[in-house]
């Protein structure tokens, strides 16, 4: 390859800043070459570095007693969970790649956040996907819907961990830029965890897994004609997935670990061998000096950079001691994988890279990384001017309907309410066996340890309407959400992992909603004690309409992770006696801000965030804790999406029961029934246990409504025949696959 | 009575038949990799299972590959001298392959991969796995495959009937075997099935996720405690 003029136009081509490069000259005391300019160019991207996130996450409550690696120490957060038993878990964004090409793009996040979790030597259990979609009558949507739920449900069947949760949001912010966040969870027991680092100066440094290819570099930041014989054009920005390969990689990964031969160990995704390898150098003081003829390609003739920067999916980077090097290739050769030594650990604290006997890139390690020399900014923000538009909502304004039973089936039939079940049953939710959530549905999915009597409870939680009203306060919703599901899934909180789409960072409107996100989530986290153990930032999510890009709603989804000591806490949605009382904890409001009622019913797309208030809601859960503990709780239910009477209806389908309930005449009906204010808990109760109920209750200034009772097959509210329960279960069951596949 | 179960390298469900069998059932269970050959500790009564997943990636055809593998070739010699062989979902794909069982599993007809509950029916309780199910009562057991929808030719669907092969149904939860209760297409809802000398059964649903009290489903065990208890009058 011929030797090119770098300029500081190189730089801006491959996505750096003048200063950037200014930077980077003075951190390599000459003018770097083209391929160490594009190991800087991959590594000080938002993607690696954090840069413009990194200043705001560090607010974040990070510590706990339970956490047993900081946010951001290793590939994903490890928590104790008891037993002598790790839970590794983390949530990660695929989204531009899955707007591009869905199926792979989709497949590849599902790979991808599963390298993060066995990478540490956990064995992932579960897996949950949080997606946003745009409308889903368009064409375009379909197709996406389609491509994502095929792409995550294929890889994930064939790697066989089960897809146990998730969401599936609708809005038109999205239509172009959908969302696609993965989270994989996974068991070690403790002293069997491997770090991602490096030491021990002389120790081979090897590469398995797949061999290397020319799929997922970003082909558009190269194009410059010069640089290679091939066109740019070539290059496949978006990686390909082979779920078969990974399963053999964690098969072989967990086996290797066991010999004892591993040092350290990091996944390649983003930026491939140049991340890992300065990742790992960074982490463990050292360097590297890499023979990148030593590297398996797919092709002939790879230029370095397109070696070093390939995101070639189910690699790994591991450091081996030396001397026990057979005991690695004994177990790669069994489960017919590459193993190549492409180099060995050096104490300069240097990536040397070599090709053909020569030197080609040369850089110190320390400065390429987060929490090294990668640049972190600040950018500006102001308050977005729409939010005038959200505060100018008037309840007063909007007129109670006169057919409720029509309201109800309009929003009943929204997409964001419809049960999911054309999209889940297209994942393998029950391998592993430890589904318990399957013939029993919880708030949360309740997933049993193997070997112990813990039963984790996972959700992923984010209502982005919310958040777009209310930046603040709508991330202290999706926090407190992701707790309550779990609280009433029997579980005990105990970390979160936050998955962070939101526009472009240089939009001060933008960062104002990420900025308030940030310091809403780190309010309820501290609250409910849930340290943030790690996740990701995805910027740039925006959508094109006619002239103007408009960000897609903030959507700071939150994966959290609890905790139930054994099964017997376990409660479930569904109401279980006839003649069992019904009752609310909480307050009911007359508010319908946010609601799915406000917007499909009436059609408005600006109002508040729902009511909210973090002390009430912790109070709530509290003690919700604490009247399961004494068994008075038959089932329970949160109110969120759709209000009361959606919460009601779905504990009735699952149940073949109906209920009669009567509302508070003190509140507007359709702000009671269809309201979405926040901190209020459906629950049924045996009748001889309601003294005790509403004595504690009472005792413990725990606000509640008695609503009624579980009886016969219909909704009755007010006296009034809403239908049999099975009219609804038939609506709700089946019409989000009609919509997608008409 | 003694279990191996096969071990491909892209078995998932190799882990959940083991802890069924030796966890629940309490039995002896040893794992059988791919590449070995040697199965000679298994003998006449023991049984081997060839559980799901996607052998060796089954990007060609489910269990295209696998009928090549070593473990294959001793497989089909053990069923061949009347050894229990047990193959779930594609364990059933991969028997269909190597031609120990008749038919085969052609994609769902919904093009898509299915993971549901469904009931089962069992027509006779002439075969070990199902020889203690009450033939009036339907089992609920899930399934979860791209590739189950059970295909033969007519005569070869006959000849199943009147030899009284057809070991499952797919029906609904009061018994009835509809189309609506048919998840995947399957020939006449069939979901398993054993050969002609009965001590190779294949079918899709998954007992082995239907076998604890845990799980809310324990549907499933009958057909373990039927396959042990006729082992054992065999034996004894």
């Amino acid at each position: 390859m011929s030797e090119v003029q770098i300029t500081v136009e190189t730089a801006k081509n491959l996505g750096l800043t003048a200063d950037e490069f200014d930077q980077i000259k003075e951190i390599m005391g000459r003018t770097p070459n083209f391929t160490e300019l594009s190991i800087f160019s991959v590594m000080w991207s938002e993607h690696c570095s954090y840069k413009n996130s990194i200043h705001w996450l560090k607010t974040l409550p990070r510590e706990g007693s339970r956490l047993l690696v900081g946010a951001g120490e290793e590939n994903a957060g490890l928590v104790d969970i008891g037993d002598g038993l790790g839970c590794a878990f983390k949530i990660e964004s695929h989204n531009h790649p899955s707007a591009i090409e869905p199926y792979q793009g989709a497949a590849t996040g599902v790979g991808g956040i599963h390298r993060d979790i066995f990478t540490m030597g956990a064995r992932p259990i579960a897996a949950l996907n949080s997606l946003r979609f745009g409308n889903p009558d368009l064409k375009h949507t379909k197709r996406l819907i389609k491509g994502v739920v095929s792409g995550i449900g294929d890889y994930g069947n064939c790697f066989g961990v089960p897809t146990v949760g998730g969401e599936a949001y609708f809005d038109e912010c999205y239509n172009q830029n959908i969302l696609v966040n993965a989270m994989s969870v996974g068991i070690v027991k403790a002293g069997e965890t491997v770090s991602a680092t490096s030491e021990g100066p002389g120790n081979p440094v090897f590469i398995v897994g797949s061999a290397t290819g020319k799929d997922g570099i970003h082909g558009a930041t190269f194009a410059s004609a010069d640089l290679t014989e091939d066109s740019a054009e070539d290059l496949p920005a978006v990686q390909v997935g082979d779920p078969f390969q990974e399963k053999l990689l964690l098969e072989a990964t967990l086996e290797a670990i066991q010999t004892g031969a591993i040092v350290g160990m990091q996944d390649m995704g983003a930026a491939g061998i140049t991340c890992s390898t300065s990742e790992m150098s960074a982490k463990g003081g050292t360097g590297m000096r890499i023979d990148l003829d030593k590297v398996p390609t797919r092709q002939k003739n790879m230029q370095p950079f397109e070696i070093l920067l390939s995101e070639s999916q189910e690699r790994m980077l591991i450091v081996a001691h030396k001397g026990q090097e057979h005991l690695l290739l004994e177990v790669f050769d069994k489960w017919d994988l590459e193993c190549e030594q492409i180099g060995e650990v050096t104490d300069t604290g240097r990536l040397e890279f070599y090709k053909d006997g020569e030197l080609i890139a040369d850089v110190e390690a320390e400065p390429l990384v987060l929490g090294g020399g990668a640049p972190v900014y600040q950018r500006e923000y102001k308050k977005p001017a729409y939010l005038k538009k959200v505060n100018a909502f008037k309840i007063g304004k909007i007129k109670q309907p006169e057919d409720l039973v029509a309201a109800a089936k309009t929003i009943f039939t929204s997409p964001n309410i419809l049960s999911k079940r054309w999209i889940y049953e297209q994942y393998d939710s029950m391998v592993r066996t430890n589904s318990i959530h399957t013939n029993e549905a919880s708030d949360a999915a309740l997933v049993r340890v193997k070997g112990s009597e813990k039963v984790l409870a996972v959700t992923t939680d984010c209502n982005s309407s919310y958040v777009y009203a209310d930046p603040y306060k709508g991330a202290m919703i999706a926090v407190s959400e992701a707790a309550r599901n779990i609280v009433c899934s029997g579980g005990e909180p105990v970390a979160i992992t936050n998955c962070l789409n939101f526009g472009n960072p240089y939009n001060p409107e933008v960062y104002w909603q990420f900025v308030h996100a940030i310091k809403g989530m780190g309010e309820a986290c501290r609250k409910f004690n849930t340290p943030v153990t790690g996740g990701n930032v995805s910027f740039y999510n925006q959508t094109v309409l006619e002239n103007t890009a408009e960000p897609v709603f903030p959507t700071p989804t939150i994966g959290m992770l609890g905790v139930l000591d054994n099964i017997s806490q376990r409660t479930s949605i569904r109401f279980k006696n006839e003649g069992d009382a019904i009752y609310m904890l909480g307050t009911p409001q007359n508010d319908i801000g946010s609601s799915e009622y406000v917007k499909r019913v009436h059609k408005v797309r600006y109002s508040p965030a729902p009511s909210f208030d973090l002390d009430e809601e912790f109070h709530i859960q509290h003690n919700m804790k604490l009247i399961i503990k004494k068994g008075f709780v038959e089932s329970a239910h949160d109110v969120s999406e759709g209000g009361l009477f959606v919460s009601l209806v779905e504990s009735a389908m699952a149940a073949d029961l109906g209920f009669v309930v009567e509302t508070d005449y003190n509140f507007r009906k359709d702000a009671y029934l269809f309201g979405e204010s926040q901190s209020r808990i459906v629950i049924t109760v045996k009748p001889e246990n309601e003294d005790d109920l509403v004595n504690y209750l009472n005792s413990h200034n725990v606000s509640f409504t008695k609503l009624g009772e579980v009886k016969g097959q219909n909704a009755i509210i007010d006296d009034k025949d809403f239908g049999p329960i099975t009219e609804w279960c038939k609506l709700y069951d089946n019409k989000l696959g009609e919509i997608i596949e008409n | 009575m003694k279990f191996g179960v096969v071990v491909f390298p892209g078995s998932n469900c190799d882990d959940d038949m083991v802890h069924v069998l030796s966890e629940v059932m309490g039995q002896e269970v040893v794992k059988l990799w791919h590449k070995d050959e040697d199965i000679s500790d298994f003998g006449k009564g023991d049984c081997i299972v060839l559980p799901g997943g996607f052998s060796y990636g089954d990007y060609l055809r489910a269990g295209a590959i696998a009928q090549f593998s070593p473990i294959m070739k001793s497989v089909v010699k053990f069923a061949n001298e009347g050894g229990f062989v047990w193959g779930i979902c594609n364990g059933f794909q991969i028997l269909c392959e190597t031609g120990l069982l008749p038919g085969v599993l052609l994609r769902n007809n919904n093009q898509k991969f299915i993971c549901k509950n469904t009931h089962l029916k069992s027509p006779t309780n002439n075969a070990a796995i199902v020889a203690h199910i009450n033939l009036d009562k339907a089992l609920k057991i899930p399934i979860a495959h791209a590739e189950g929808r059970f295909h033969a030719d007519e005569a070869t669907i006959k000849q199943l009937q009147d030899n009284d092969q057809i070991l499952f149904y797919y029906c609904d939860e009061n018994g009835e075997i509809t189309e609506e209760a048919n998840p995947n297409g399957s020939t006449l809802n069939i979901a398993g099935i054993c050969n002609a000398e009965r001590n190779v059964f294949g079918m899709m649903p998954h007992p082995e996720r239907a076998s604890e009290d845990i799980l809310g489903n324990t549907d499933g065990r009958i057909l373990f405690e039927s396959l042990l208890s006729t082992s054992k009058v065999m034996m004894g």
